[in-house]
């Protein structure tokens, strides 16, 4: 890793400013983390007073456990929901802003602020919306013969878990798919025009090839969200009911581990969801130094 | 656009409008909500229009009265929010800029490895080791207390890694120029790096306030006692009632104000929030 030419020859200084961060970080990030692992690979006594080491006896039988294989499988389906809905909607809207010439700026203010808005509203606002009591949603589907009840349909509140996760996430990528956009050469599109190809074709065989490397990151980083930062929403909403239906892997840690007080299944999650984590932050990084040395 | 086609065009601003009304369609329909009377929001379809409850609701919330059901007040709720979010903002800036300094300035023994342990903060979020660390915060007696709010969240390494791309490139002749002078690190950092990289904080502090303001999970965890509540999981509780005595009216007024501080922050600086949302996540 590199540093500056120049630097100050102090011993002690370093150590000094680097002290809070690391404090903070050891204390709270990496020694829970090592609690984590360890107390996965063993079991408590009912007191809590003492812990044996029982091996990959939690991790055996979370694979074999058909309630989490369920929750694994739930989860892929939401975050591939919720990230295909945001990415095209967020690509969509980029792609017409990035058309005007002007009024852009505009309509940028009026479709980024959702990024603010909490997770927990943004639940709370659709489960008002959905709701079979108040809801205008709801309202209109049973105008249609639907009859919608998140209550005590899984799909009902798999879908309406997805709506809320992605409406909040549709401005982040939308930002990121303009920034792709605007980094695309007018020339090329200028070449491809004067060469007779429309609009569509132009966008298919020019842009999109050019914003892979965004839709890349993106997905990354959608997927990152879904699976861990839409805790709030599940909470504020479904509670992973009803009969699991939306039990995504990070709200179950929280239900065993907080609710259920079961430790040693719990920490065994928790390592799994760690490992994942890792995975998706070594591709996001890796990718990011490749796209530096273009 | 290479070439002028109306129809496209149009198309366009369809496509744009569309989106603004999806987007603002949920908040659109909860203040609508906060404007009427509990009664004619649960006796069936509720109204598209404004009604006229807006003010006595939003005193109702805001008044002392709205301390119910074992919540605190909500201005009580708004003031921890706020503080959250405040010493998250403030302390993940002074921590992440003062370890960049360190990483970029010096030469060290364990500088690669305490530039590992920060990155390593990016793989674990709070999300997968809940147990455990909930534990060391109660070990460390720091339930129901604004350290344990806050302290926990406040290493970054996101912040560590801006602060860092940024002293990189800020020219080595500074630092010549201020050793010739005679300048010593903290003197140099001060008068030269600190001012250097006021937009960087500034952006920073947009997007930092708002990922203080949204906590949810945090709070729920190390909170027992009301006086410490935030406003996020207060709302929830609002609703966590038997489902016919929601008060739809109240909780919806409270999501509108609840949202508000960081919505005007990213409205009112968008430049600065679209510099630190784009610098942050590369």
């Amino acid at each position: 890793m590199d540093t500056k030419r120049t630097i100050f020859p102090n011993r002690v200084l370093p150590y000094l400013l680097l002290a809070p961060q690391l404090v903070v970080t050891l204390v709270f990030f990496i020694w829970p983390a090592g609690q984590a692992v360890k107390s996965s690979f063993e079991r408590e006594d009912p007191f809590g007073l003492s812990a044996s080491f029982v091996g990959f006896q939690h991790y055996a039988r979370l694979l074999k456990d058909p309630l989490y294989l369920d929750s694994l499988g739930r989860t892929a389906v939401f975050a591939v929901a919720v990230t295909a809905l945001s990415m095209a909607l967020g690509l969509a809207l980029a792609v017409a802003v990035n058309r005007l010439l002007k009024g852009g700026r505009f309509y940028t203010t009026l479709l980024v602020w959702p990024y603010a808005v909490a997770p927990v509203i943004a639940g709370l606002l659709w489960w008002f919306l959905f709701n079979s009591t108040t809801g205008v949603l709801a309202y209109f589907l049973g105008q249609l013969g639907i009859r919608w009840d998140h209550n005590l349909n899984g799909t009902h509140a798999m879908i309406l878990i997805v709506i809320a996760a992605a409406w909040k996430q549709v401005s982040y990528n939308f930002l990121f798919f303009l920034a792709g956009l605007q980094s695309v050469p007018h020339s090329l599109i200028e070449a491809a025009a004067i060469d007779g190809s429309g609009p569509v074709k132009r966008f298919f065989t020019i842009v999109l090839p050019l914003l892979s490397p965004t839709t890349f990151f993106l997905f990354i980083v959608n997927v990152n969200y879904t699976m861990f930062d839409t805790f709030a929403i599940i909470d504020a909403t479904t509670a992973g009911g009803p009969a699991q239906a939306t039990n995504i892997l990070v709200y179950k840690v929280y239900d065993d581990g907080f609710l259920g007080l079961n430790l040693g299944s719990s920490s065994a999650q928790s390592v799994l969801l760690m490992l994942i984590v890792v995975v998706l932050t070594v591709i996001q990084f890796r990718y990011v130094e490749r796209r530096v040395q273009y | 656009m290479v070439e002028n086609r109306p129809f496209l065009t149009f198309l366009t601003h369809l496509v744009l409008i569309a989106g603004v009304v999806l987007v603002a369609f949920p908040v659109y329909v909860a203040f609508i909500a906060s404007t009427h009377t509990r009664e004619v929001l649960v006796g069936g379809m509720i109204p598209l229009l404004p009604g006229g409850h807006l003010i006595e609701n939003y005193a109702q919330v805001l008044s002392a009265s709205s301390a119910a059901n074992g919540l605190p007040s909500y201005t009580l709720m708004a003031l921890n929010s706020l503080g959250m979010a405040l010493i998250i903002t403030f302390g993940k800036i002074v921590i992440s800029i003062l370890s960049a300094f360190a990483i970029v300035y010096f030469r060290f023994r364990f500088r690669l490895l305490a530039f590992w342990i920060i990155f390593i903060t990016l793989m674990l979020p709070v999300e997968v080791r809940i147990i455990p660390t909930y534990k060391v915060v109660a070990d460390l007696g720091m339930l129901n207390s604004y350290p344990g709010l806050t302290v926990p969240l406040i290493a970054s390494a996101t912040a560590t890694f801006l602060f860092r791309q940024f002293f990189m490139t800020v020219p080595d002749e500074l630092v010549e120029a201020a050793r010739v002078d005679g300048s010593g690190p903290l003197k140099f950092f001060r008068d030269i790096l600190l001012p250097l990289s006021r937009t960087n904080i500034a952006a920073l502090c947009v997007i930092l306030f708002i990922y203080g303001w949204i906590q949810y999970l945090w709070p729920l965890l190390v909170t027992t006692d009301p006086g410490y509540y935030t406003l996020m999981m207060g709302l929830k509780r609002m609703v966590a009632v038997q489902d016919g005595e929601v008060q739809w009216h109240l909780v919806m007024a409270g999501a509108i104000l609840a949202m508000l501080p960081p919505v005007l922050v990213v409205i009112l600086m968008q430049r600065l929030f679209i510099r630190g949302l784009t610098e942050t996540e590369k």
